[in-house]
């Protein structure tokens, strides 16, 4: 699609705004996708999910009772980390969360709505 | 009928005979009535009524006697005889009674039935006469009642005793004539009788044939009777006197009569209908106010306070027209924007961080690890590879130029195109950063070759570069399209041979961007963005100088220098040098376009790159394909240092830290670096970085604050090595002595290795 219209623009030259708008966001939407499929792809990667601000799993590459127990547990850990953090000094905010363990390392990226997930195992 | 007479006639006459019957009674009464004695009830009315009447009486009240009697309207008491009165006297004395006679008529067969234990007594006996006194005293009433009195505290003989003992009491029904409640009966009676005319007249004929029948029956009775003319005109009257009155009679309604008629409707049966709806969905809402919740609160409200504020200062219709637009562009596309959109930042991040994971080793090396070797080592240093870079996308297009960020230390862009002038495809502008070896930051493709680029030193987001084209182009990293912001066109004009080299300048007066050009046309331009608009000029116009090659055969194609590289003074901002692809460098000034400051016969071949010292505003290096890396002091013609290094050099770069030191790679895969205050005869490090041998190095960049480059080959991979402690030796402590530090020194450093040189140059 990005492409399409890549070459649409390119040969017509039609730079209406909306067209442009719409260009800008798929670009973004692939990007994403592109990103977390790269993710997903790198060496020791287990899987990675989005959950939404209610814990509850957008997207996932893990099995379905496994991602909802990481959501639903590391929703809640955020959570607690976001308002300890924000407790400290509210100008303060979280933006990352690595937990290291024996196994794994789970890297939780809370953005704006969503909590980012991966996991990976940083030994192999 | 007939009941509906009598009934009647007992309330409405015998009061009338009561009141006239007071004044006397006497005895022929009671001898007149014998006759009938035993009828019954109506006997007993007559009994009633002749006692009142007496001898006087006048046939009426006997005629409402008659009435009274139920059965018999034959009876005999209108003819009274005598004799049969005086009979009848003898027996009265005997009883007493009316009911006495009555016994008396049955008393023989009572006799028989006379109960065993009866005193037989004899006549003597029965004829003697007990004499009985009645008082008024009630014989049951108690004597001797006593009662407490309270107020003498003792109890107290009631003398007073009620002597009355009521056998029998009835309500009667009857209403006096003369009495209001009569009076009133009898006016309303009066009221009906008009609407019941034709009733009358019936009923009143019947009871004249009834009234003609009595008289003769009476007659049959009665025998002889003296005064008949007299009783039939009597009954005359009375029946002038009845009729009127008969019609009020069956007015009367039965009181006891009365019937009441109700109905009832069919009452529907109840039905019960129910119905349960889902209930509504429930939850539990709870909250903390932490602190920070409070704060987030408050800031809120501050930010809708201020946005009401400017609100109210911008209120021209036409600003709020546009307001509205914009609000309802932002609206529609933030509608469109899928949510995984949101969470490109974060997904940024974690790729860092993935990578960071994977490549901890590397990023462990980058940081902390020094060559433990090098302490053993006199002076030579080594390079250890740390990431390399590559993308799919730019597989097989070689390097052309790379350049650093003069923001952000890790990241640096890559320009990838051909030196293969036979086989040119398409470009590609790559950035990378250090923290993501494994995907570049940003990708911008073109349709030509990349052969040269540049980032502005203000503005790190504005890339320049040369096409092989001729066309220049700005990248602008801010927006997300992969098209250049700005681009020549064969209008604005454009190169008409590959571009060289393109480098960032200064602002102009106007604060405007502009930048030079170099290609193999000859040309050097100067472009400036203009609004919106790249405009160029043209400074200077290569020209090959000295009549050797135009000389032999007067070729024109030899007129024209071909410019490759050039760099631009760092402290005299007119001041350049031009490469040429003849091996000429020329020192030019933005001021003269016709002629050369001066003339370098540098190389034999193309010159790849020329540098200005960092420190040291008189000294320049290049480097050409004829093998050789040369150092120059601009004032001087010859080279101050040759250094030959056996293979076309494709790049050499100043170190950042070190006037003396600088790094050259050369096209059979090895990096060299050099140190001059340490060797000043052969570089210090000379290792093949390159995994092949066929893979040709193109470039070379320090990076401005690590002690790493970065080499580019022909295959577009990007290698990033560290160098060894022995490649960035500082001065050594002496005791007692501070280091000093800073561009003072460094010049000087250089300074007393140029001055050897110069020495020896005069010396010869």
């Amino acid at each position: 699609m990005g492409v399409f219209l890549n070459i649409i623009l390119f040969g017509t030259e039609v730079t209406t705004k909306t067209l442009l708008a719409n260009y800008h966001l798929d670009l973004f939407q692939t990007e994403v996708e592109e990103t977390l499929k790269r993710i997903q792809s790198h060496k020791g990667v287990i899987g990675t999910m989005v959950v939404n601000a209610e814990g509850i799993p957008i997207r996932t590459t893990l099995d379905n009772s496994t991602t909802v127990q990481y959501a639903g547990l590391l929703h809640q850990l955020t959570m607690k980390a976001k308002s300890t953090v924000r407790d400290i000094d509210p100008q303060n905010d979280l933006t990352f969360l690595r937990i290291r363990s024996k196994k794994h390392e789970i890297m939780v990226a809370p953005d704006k709505e969503y909590l980012l997930i991966v996991i990976q195992n940083p030994c192999e | 009928m007939r009941e509906f007479r009598t009934l009647t006639a007992v309330r409405g006459i015998i009061p009338e005979g009561a009141g006239l019957g007071v004044a006397g009674g006497s005895p022929r009464t009671q001898s007149r009535l014998l006759p009938c004695s035993g009828v019954g009830t109506g006997g007993a009315c007559a009994l009633i009524a002749s006692r009142l009447l007496g001898n006087r009486v006048r046939e009426e009240p006997v005629l409402s006697c008659k009435g009274a009697g139920t059965d018999n309207d034959g009876c005999p008491q209108r003819t009274p005889s005598i004799s049969v009165g005086r009979g009848t006297r003898k027996k009265d004395e005997d009883s007493g009674t009316d009911v006495g006679e009555g016994t008396d008529e049955w008393s023989q067969s009572k006799a028989t039935v006379r109960p065993p234990d009866q005193l037989e007594l004899t006549d003597a006996e029965l004829k003697e006469e007990f004499t009985r006194i009645l008082t008024a005293n009630n014989p049951h009433a108690p004597q001797n009642i006593v009662r407490y009195s309270f107020k003498e505290g003792t109890y107290k003989l009631i003398g007073f005793v009620d002597q009355l003992a009521v056998h029998f009491s009835q309500v009667g029904n009857l209403i006096p004539k003369d009495s209001d409640e009569g009076r009133r009966q009898h006016y309303r009676d009066e009221l009906v009788a008009g609407s019941q005319e034709s009733a009358k007249v019936v009923h009143s004929d019947t009871e004249i044939l009834e009234e003609e029948e009595e008289p003769k029956e009476a007659e049959a009775e009665a025998g002889s009777q003296t005064d008949v003319p007299a009783a039939e005109a009597a009954e005359k009257v009375t029946e002038e006197l009845m009729t009127p009155m008969q019609p009020k009679e069956r007015k009367l309604t039965n009181q006891f009569n009365f019937s009441e008629r109700a109905s009832q409707t069919f009452n529907n049966p109840l039905r019960d209908r129910e119905c349960q709806m889902e209930p509504p969905p429930r939850t539990n809402f709870s909250a903390t106010a932490n602190q920070w919740e409070i704060y987030d609160a408050y800031v809120e409200e501050l930010e809708k306070q201020e946005k009401t504020k400017e609100k109210e200062k911008t209120k021209t219709p036409v600003a709020k027209k546009m307001g509205k637009m914009a609000m309802r562009k932002l609206t529609s596309m933030e509608s469109q924007s899928d949510d995984i959109a949101k969470v490109t930042q974060a997904a940024k991040i974690v790729e860092r961080m993935v990578n960071q994971n994977t490549y901890d080793d590397v990023a462990q090396d980058f940081k902390y690890y020094e060559d433990a070797a090098d302490e053993y080592r006199d002076q030579e240093g080594t390079l250890l590879p740390l990431w390399k870079f590559q993308n799919d996308k730019a597989k097989r297009l070689a390097v052309t130029a790379l350049c650093w960020n003069p923001k952000y230390k890790d990241l640096f862009a890559v320009g990838h195109g051909s030196y293969d002038f036979m086989k040119q495809s398409r470009g590609m502008l790559l950035l990378y950063s250090l923290k993501n070896p494994s995907f570049p930051e940003y990708i911008f493709s073109s349709e030509s070759g990349i052969m040269c680029l540049d980032m502005h030193v203000d503005h790190p987001y504005l890339v320049v570069v040369g096409h092989y084209d001729g066309n220049v182009a700005i990248y602008n990293l801010k927006k997300p399209h992969s098209q250049p912001s700005f681009r020549s066109s064969a209008k604005s004009g454009k190169h008409t041979d590959p571009v060289w080299q393109v480098k960032w300048q200064k602002d102009d007066m106007d604060h405007n961007l502009n930048f030079f050009s170099v290609s193999s046309d000859g040309r050097i331009v100067s472009w400036t963005l203009v609004k919106s608009e790249l405009v160029h000029t043209d400074v200077i116009k290569l020209k090959v100088e000295g009549s050797t090659t135009e000389g032999l055969e007067g070729l024109q194609l030899h007129t024209v220098g071909c410019g490759t590289a050039f760099d631009f003074h760092k402290e005299i901002d007119y001041m350049f040098l031009v490469g040429t692809e003849e091996g000429k460098i020329y020192k030019c000034s933005k001021s003269y376009s016709s002629q050369f400051l001066d003339t370098y016969d540098a190389h034999n071949m193309a010159v790849d790159a020329v540098s200005w010292n960092p420190y040291h505003t008189k000294v320049f290096m290049s480097c050409s394909s004829d093998w050789t890396v040369k150092i120059w002091d601009h004032t001087i013609k010859t080279p101050m240092f040759i250094y030959d290094l056996n293979s076309a050099v494709g790049d050499v770069a100043w170190a950042p830290y070190s006037s003396t030191v600088f790094a050259a790679v050369t096209t059979d895969g090895k990096a060299h670096v050099f140190d001059l205050t340490i060797n000043k005869y052969e570089a210090i490090c000379n290792q093949p970085v390159v995994a092949k041998k066929k893979n040709k190095i193109t470039h070379v960049q320090f990076n401005p604050i690590y002690p790493i480059i970065i080499v580019g080959d022909d295959r577009g991979h990007i290698t990033c090595l560290k160098l060894s402690p022995n490649l960035r030796k500082m001065p050594k402590e002496k005791k007692g002595q501070e280091v000093q530090k800073g561009p003072a020194v460094e010049i000087a450093k250089l300074d007393k290795l140029l001055n050897l040189v110069r020495e020896v140059k005069t010396k010869t």
